[in-house]
């Protein structure tokens, strides 16, 4: 009989990185001018999955996914330094054309941005200027297909030549969605692109981006802790420009290792 | 650690917290009683053991409703999610002592009726002393929130079932050498039982808490007697 026992414990958390890494970002520093934004920060998002990044305002989440399809170059005074790869290239080459690379990773944005255009137009515009599509039939397909993709196709189907801007603010979103769709990125990034929409719309873009994740690699910034939960299968906790820990999102929300990440989810000040 | 921002939020935690506490409080109350009334044959206090369990129910209740409420409207994460989910666990947990101590209490009553078999209820009321401070240390253990507390509840737990195997072989005897004490015997028997379940409860509350603080869970095969 024994008198005691060693207490074992049992770590619940598994990577499931069964999907290969997509995104490497490795040493990644980003300078306004003379202001350092981001410090350092490394991080590997799998493909067909949804990263969630979280963090207080200002801590450098917007920055960091604008280092993904260098959009941080169109600012004036920004420096980026460190590498990011995507399927191990380095997307910061000078040979790799920014439009090319932007046409792989696609935006999209917290205010629903469709341009001024028909809905039609708006899902053929980059098909069109890539040469994606040799005919009009052609076209017309890619943009049935980008508006399903989409969840859209049902509630649009009948007035494609209508203005995108008439659309409500959810419906703009998959639109925008349908609009990065139909290129065929690898990789969609989202910047609080429901918090503009009520529950309803909120909804049906989660439940296309867990249907997007099958075929894409998904990073998304969010606001909302509940939203990381249910759509994400990784999070990543930045604040003060650090990257503080990133792990299964089961584990960040069941147990976190970092007394700051633990503060923030949970709605304490720290 | 640091505090809510919200500061209702905090409150409510901390509320339920306190409720759980004074669920413990009188199940511990309750379980002492019951002991009590077996060893000083005590009719009123038996009553008033099987009187006072509603109360226990009652607060099950109310636990489980803040829960419910804390998780709906606060939608509480990581450790708070944790002391939520354990503070359900516990109450359950606690009610079900409850239960055990109010049919300890009936026992009490029908052992009134029968003639005393001394050494045997000092027996029980020793087993009774181990079980009830094996809850208190726990119930201290998830007010201080102290693993160390707990995880040694976890690890005592043998204890209680050495006790309540040597009790098994003392009533036997007792039973084989005069049968006319099996009548009271059979009834302690049930009381040493009830008592080793509560001493189960008390371990499981060990293992809760090991979960809230740390978001782990004991792995390792709870330390067990030779079972009976
Ligand atoms: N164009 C810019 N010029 C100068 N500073 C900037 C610029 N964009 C961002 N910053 C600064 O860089 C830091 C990180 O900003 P960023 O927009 O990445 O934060 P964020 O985490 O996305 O915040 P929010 O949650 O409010 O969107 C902030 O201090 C911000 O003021
Ligand atoms: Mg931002």
């Amino acid at each position: 009989m024994q008198m005691t026992k060693n207490v074992t414990l049992a770590r619940a958390e598994a990577l499931p990185d069964h999907a290969p890494i997509k995104i490497n970002a490795m040493g990644i520093n980003v300078f306004y001018g003379e202001k350092q934004a981001l410090f350092d920060v490394s991080i590997a998002c799998p493909d067909r999955a949804v990263t969630a990044l979280i963090g207080p305002s200002g801590c450098g989440k917007s920055t960091f996914l604008r280092c993904i399809n260098r959009m941080n170059d169109t600012i004036v005074g920004c420096r980026v330094d460190g590498r990011i790869e995507i399927d191990n290239e380095d997307v910061n080459l000078k040979s790799l054309d920014p439009v090319v690379l932007r046409s792989r990773v696609g935006m999209v944005f917290q205010k629903p941005n469709p341009f001024p255009k028909s809905i039609f137009d708006n899902v053929a515009y980059g098909p069109k200027i890539h040469g994606f599509a040799s005919s009009k039939s052609e076209l017309e397909g890619i943009v049935e297909h980008s508006l399903k993709k989409a969840g859209l196709w049902g509630e649009v189907a009948d007035r494609l030549h209508q203005p995108g801007t008439g659309l409500s603010g959810g419906q703009q979103q998959r639109l925008v969605i349908a609009r990065a769709i139909a290129v065929n990125p690898e990789v969609i990034l989202m910047d609080e692109p429901c918090s503009a929409l009520d529950p309803i719309a909120t909804a049906k873009i989660e439940e296309l981006m867990d249907e997007l994740r099958e075929q894409y690699c998904i990073v998304i910034v969010t606001h909302s802790m509940a939203q990381a939960a249910r759509v994400s299968q990784r999070t990543a906790f930045f604040h003060l420009g650090r990257l503080v820990e990133a792990g299964t999102t089961e584990a960040i929300f069941t147990n976190p290792t970092d007394p700051r990440t633990q503060d923030y989810i949970t709605g304490r000040s720290g | 650690m640091s505090e809510h921002i919200v500061k209702s939020y905090e409150d409510e935690l901390t509320q339920l917290a306190a409720e759980v506490a004074r669920m413990g409080g009188l199940a511990e109350a309750q379980v002492a009683s019951a002991v009590d009334a077996v060893a000083r044959r005590d009719v009123a206090l038996s009553e008033a053991v099987v009187g006072r369990d509603e109360r226990l129910d009652l607060l099950e209740i109310d636990i489980e409703k803040r829960c419910i409420r804390l998780i709906a409207l606060r939608q509480p994460m990581a450790n708070d999610l944790r002391r939520t989910l354990a503070a359900i666990k516990i109450a359950g947990n606690l009610e079900r002592c409850g239960d055990l101590a109010k049919s300890i209490a009936k026992r009490a009553l029908v052992l009134t009726e029968t003639e005393p078999v001394t050494p045997l209820t000092r027996s029980i009321e020793r087993m009774g002393k181990l079980v009830a401070d094996r809850l208190r240390e726990v119930l201290d253990a998830y007010t201080t929130s102290d693993l160390s507390r707990a995880t040694a509840v976890w690890q005592r737990d043998q204890e209680v079932d050495e006790h309540y195997n040597s009790l098994f072989r003392e009533l036997l005897t007792y039973m084989m050498g005069d049968p006319r004490t099996i009548t009271p015997c059979a009834h302690l028997l049930f009381v040493a039982k009830n008592l080793e379940r509560i001493g189960d409860h008390a371990t499981n509350i060990a293992e809760i808490i090991h979960y809230e603080i740390t978001g782990e869970t004991i792995a390792a095969p709870r330390p067990k007697g030779a079972a009976i």
